[in-house]
């Protein structure tokens, strides 16, 4: 008895949960509202057998339940009766079945007036290519992925010069024009996949996939890696903003070609000294640090982090939060730096400073750090010498007290929460790891024992 | 299906080969431990299993403890994590639920019900049980190895498996490969046992059609395992020579960590083609001894035969060939060439048929039936309702459009736990129930039993049914943390606390059946030798438990089919199937 009338219960359960609770896909963003409607259609197909067996089966339990002196029908079978339900069920099946695969006709066709962009995925971050002026992709290669070429460009290759290559997760979208996205993996297997676009796709490494879709409202989308790839899976996000055209065709033109990426020189160290001077202040005159004027050491880090991050605080994605008291005092003075040649030509001054080891400051236990800084270790390197690859800076011998304040930030969101950090977030996620105050002295503690 | 006859023999046509001599071993060693009784092995097979189980159960825990409360507890990060997701899931579908349906019931079921005396080949049999052990013991070793064990997910799929960015990419990696190969070397000689022993071993009488449906689904499982596994082991292999000897079978040319690889020209896809051409028959290898069990425990249970045995055994058949032709539903989004989706969803759904048709007959078995509400009732009543649910889902995964926004998200896993962990592990402890009385000679405790069912029951139900609602959301599944996204709602953190803490209550309810199998062991109530009115062979044993050669002097002769509850005229609801058409009181007919 007691039995039937759970059935009973979990199925209403199941039914009113399914209606009135708040969890229910995304409001959808693209041209694949066909798939919710093979949705929508499963889910009455499939909740109506679902109710109908479970009552019939309640209903069972309850009518046939043992009597004494009662018996069970004999029979076997009863053909009439197990022909109907297989007909039914067939019919039931094919009205799923046959929408289905009509909308997955379209989904594997591509129209022909498609836009092409490129998502290239790598342990943990996203990249983009737009095939330039020339509409033609440049060919590539895992041989010639390296820092400076990050997408593995075939320098020989004319078509690839214009290709328009964005070196962020966030990707630029327009509206309501379909896109065809070519998707290729440097590592292992990834997947491209926006909740509201519905379609997905995997990145394989060797192979050039492909998915469709056309984005039909404007907004910021999350982009998310949906096939595991390793120890940062979780933080592989990017995130996709879908704008009229025009505002699109700006965003693309801010970005470098292959050619001019390559062409890039370094910065003039001499003309940097004279600018240095007003870093020097602060952060030393070897760019060595000073806790006291809350200024970390500079010298050995990565240029292209420097750079970043120099470029973060004149954009407001750094130094701009109001409880980010010294981010507020250094964003003026990366204003001092007037154009990006200044910043190149400082950051190859900073290069020519002696590289020596940040005084030690912190008091955690460094034992107690050795396991957590596993996972710190997957991007910055087991021995923490930071790597372009994975983005992430170099830590040590680094000032371990600001890496202390900036761990601190990045859990409360003072620090990579901005909308124009797009790194951020992804070191938010991975500071959060870290439970309490101890957990970060200490990790920071063991990064001080790597040399 | 002649109602009448005279002649005895048209009911009992002769056995297949004639009986032979068993080896007696005479000591306590060569009884219970190098053992060659294949109820023996059954035991051993299903405690080792549950052993390593209750290890798979922790780790479902500790997973479950991060989703619920991120970032509260220092011993979980993303790279354990991710090793508890992938050791989790492996031990639970291989080297728990594939070694307790096969080795553990089969080994135990298989000789009973078909009437011999032993599995056909004794001693192979024992070298199976502990090739088995020795691949969950090299299973535990990757624990304590130096990178512990792979984190690479249950699917192991490359370049990621064997790539420094993966947890256990070293030493984890290769232990899970080689065990794997043990295991399938272990698996084959106790499967060639099983089906051999179905196919040549059945006693005088005992046709293929009249075999128990639990004999029906552990033989057909055995041969799709039989065909499916050397996939599984040649990938094994494959990989386990791409990492040592940098071979390139699955490696292209990659640049991981800013480091070039190494490998040139191999194939990702052709490790997932393979994986699941294992990996989908897997599925029914798990699920068809729990088809065929619960069919059996209905049966007995509500008084009443299975309804359309002959549409079940065509189903299992169906089912199990069908089951070698969809297995790319797994790789809608894995990047294959996508016109194969229309080939692999249209073989997806065709399968839907023959399984929904076994779900009607199990609820017509009920329809009209006498129910008896024991305990492995209720458990087959559970596992009913929960393969509706699980089953009803694949319908959504199954069909290529409906399956892409849902891919590799929190649906599928709520998907294939109800479908293919919950529904068989209850089929497993309602089957625990039903035979434990044979196994040790006493009952069960009931209150305990029903308190173990209740809370397994809706618990678990309470754990999935929510779960795909966040899939639906899109988030994506073996996320250590899923913070900082804009679609997904606060509260949707609610679900994944309820979650956790219904899953802390289900398992720690587990403890309870471990002490009741204890305690009734020694203080369950005597059960005599067939507790439950059964027909089929195992519950007519001269003793209980069953003495090495299962039937004493002479096999038992079958005259009828395994169902043959309340038939008319008999004055007892129910005729053993050795009880010749003549002895059956008040008979006025009988089916053959």
């Amino acid at each position: 008895m007691v039995v039937a009338i759970v059935l009973v219960l979990l199925v209403v359960g199941s039914v009113l949960f399914h209606f009135l609770s708040p969890w229910y896909f995304t409001p959808i963003a693209s041209n694949w509202s066909a798939m919710d409607h093979t949705i929508s259609l499963t889910f009455w197909v499939t909740g109506s057998v679902f109710v109908a067996i479970n009552l019939f089966m309640a209903y069972c339990v309850i009518r046939y339940r043992y009597r004494k002196g009662k018996r069970a029908q004999y029979e076997p079978e009863n053909k009439k009766l197990e022909w109907w339900l297989t007909g039914l069920t067939t019919v039931g099946v094919a009205a799923m079945l046959a929408p289905g695969l009509f909308v997955w006709a379209n989904f594997v066709e591509v129209p022909k007036d498609a836009g092409v962009f490129e998502a290239v995925g790598k342990q943990w971050s996203w990249g983009f290519r737009f095939p330039g002026k020339d509409g033609v992709m440049g060919t590539v290669d895992a041989k010639y992925v390296s820092d400076k070429n990050p997408f593995g460009m075939n320098p020989d290759d004319p078509n690839g010069q214009d290709d328009v290559l964005v070196s962020s997760p966030e990707l630029h979208l327009p509206l309501g024009k379909p896109v065809k996205a070519l998707l290729r993996s440097i590592d292992v297997l990834h997947d491209f996949a926006v909740p509201q676009f519905r379609a997905k796709m995997d990145l394989v490494p060797g192979l050039v996939t492909y998915i469709w879709f056309t984005p039909t409202r404007t907004g910021k989308f999350d982009l998310l890696c949906n096939e595991l790839c390793g120890t940062g899976h979780f933080v592989m996000r990017g995130s996709v903003v879908v704008e009229e055209d025009a505002a699109f065709q700006a965003w693309l033109s801010g970005h470098p070609t292959f050619a001019q990426t390559s062409a890039q020189v370094s910065g003039d160290a001499a003309a940097g000294k004279a600018l240095f001077a007003v870093c020097a202040a602060c952060h030393g005159l070897q760019a060595e640090g000073n806790p006291a004027m809350n200024a970390p050491k500079l010298s050995g880090q990565g240029d292209w982090y420097l750079k970043r991050q120099l470029k973060s605080f004149k954009n407001g994605a750094r130094g701009s939060h109001e409880k980010d008291v010294f981010g507020k005092m250094m964003a003026p003075m990366a204003a001092t730096l007037t154009d990006d040649a200044a910043i190149d030509n400082v950051i190859a001054y900073i290069k020519t400073l002696p590289d020596n080891p940040a005084l030690i400051t912190t008091k955690g236990i460094a034992t107690n750090g050795q396991k957590p800084y596993v996972t710190c270790g997957t991007c910055h390197g087991a021995d923490g010498r930071g790597m372009q690859a994975t983005n992430a800076p170099r830590l040590k011998g680094m000032s371990d007290w600001y890496m202390v304040t900036q761990l601190k930030n990045f859990k409360q969101g003072i620090r990579g929460a901005h909308p124009k950090d797009l790194y951020g977030p992804q070191m938010a996620l991975m500071a959060d790891i870290l439970g309490d105050d101890q957990a970060t002295h200490d990790v920071v503690a063991y990064i001080n024992t790597l040399r | 299906m002649s109602y009448v006859a005279h002649d005895e023999s048209a009911f009992a046509p002769p056995a297949e080969v004639e009986e032979v001599e068993l080896y007696h071993p005479k000591t306590w060693v060569g009884k219970y431990v190098w053992s060659q009784d294949a109820k023996v092995i059954a035991v051993q097979y299903a405690m080792t299993a549950m052993g390593i189980g209750l290890v798979a159960l922790v780790l479902s825990w500790l997973m479950r403890l991060q989703l619920g409360y991120p970032n509260s507890f220092s011993f979980i990060n993303p790279s354990n994590y991710l090793q508890f997701v992938t050791m989790h899931g492996m031990i639970m579908v291989i080297y728990l639920l594939t070694a307790l349906f096969l080795g553990g019931f089969g080994n135990y079921l298989i000789p009973l019900m078909v009437g011999a005396r032993d599995m056909v080949f004794p001693y192979v049999n024992m070298v199976s049980y502990w090739v088995y052990l020795f691949a969950v013991l090299l299973l535990v070793a990757s624990f304590f190895v130096t990178g512990g064990p792979t984190g690479a997910g249950w699917t192991l799929y490359p370049p990621q498996a064997i790539s420094q960015g993966t947890p256990g990419s070293s030493w984890g990696i290769i232990l899970m490969l080689v065990s794997l190969a043990f295991f399938i070397v272990g698996f084959t000689m106790g499967g060639l046992n099983y089906v051999v022993t179905v196919l040549q071993a059945r006693t005088r009488g005992m046709t293929m059609m009249r075999l128990p449906l639990t004999v029906w689904g552990i033989f057909m499982a055995t041969v799709l395992a039989l065909l499916a596994f050397p996939a599984l082991f040649v990938s094994a292999i494959m990989m386990t020579l791409d990492l040592t000897l940098g071979t390139s079978f699955f490696m292209p040319a990659i640049v991981s960590m800013g480091q070039q690889g190494g490998h040139s020209g191999g194939n990702p896809l052709l490790f997932q083609h393979l994986f699941w051409f294992f990996g989908h028959p897997e599925v029914y290898i798990v699920a068809l001894p729990a088809f065929g069990i619960v069919s059996d425990l209905l049966s007995v249970h509500a008084r009443k035969n299975i309804f359309g045995y002959r549409m079940m055994v065509w189903a299992i058949l169906a089912i199990g060939a069908l089951s070698f032709i969809v297995w790319a539903h797994h790789m809608y989004v894995s990047g294959m060439n996508p016109y194969f989706g229309f080939f692999f969803a249209t073989t997806t759904l065709i399968i839907a048929v023959p399984t929904a048709i076994k779900v009607y007959n199990w609820v017509l078995t009920l329809w009209r039936g006498n129910i008896h509400l024991t305990v492995p009732m209720l458990f087959a009543i559970g596992f009913i309702f929960t393969f509706i649910n699980g089953g009803l889902t694949g319908l959504f995964l199954g069909n290529a459009t409906v399956s892409v926004p849902l891919s590799d998200t929190m649906f599928v896993v709520a998907h294939f736990h109800m479908v293919m962990a919950i529904a068989p592990i209850l089929v497993v402890f309602g089957a625990i129930y039903h035979w434990y009385p044979k196994i040790t000679g006493r009952m069960l405790n009931d209150t305990l039993g029903k308190f173990h069912f209740w809370v397994t029951f809706v618990g678990s139900y309470g754990i999935y049914y929510p779960m795909h609602y966040l899939g639906m959301m899109g988030v994506p599944r073996r996320y250590y943390a899923i913070g900082g996204t804009d679609f997904i709602p606060a509260s949707a953190h609610f679900v994944n606390e309820w979650i956790t803490i219904a899953a802390l209550i289900v398992g720690a309810v587990q403890m309870v059946f471990l002490y009741n199998l204890i305690w009734s062991y020694f203080n369950g109530k005597p059960s005599g030798s067939n507790p439950w009115n059964a027909t089929t062979l195992e519950w007519q044993t001269p003793d209980t438990p069953p003495k090495h050669g299962n039937f004493g002097a002479t096999l038992p002769v079958v005259y009828r089919w395994a169902y043959d509850y309340s038939v008319p005229g008999a004055v007892d609801d129910f005729i053993p199937q050795n009880v010749p058409p003549r002895e059956v009181t008040g008979r006025n007919s009988s089916k053959t």
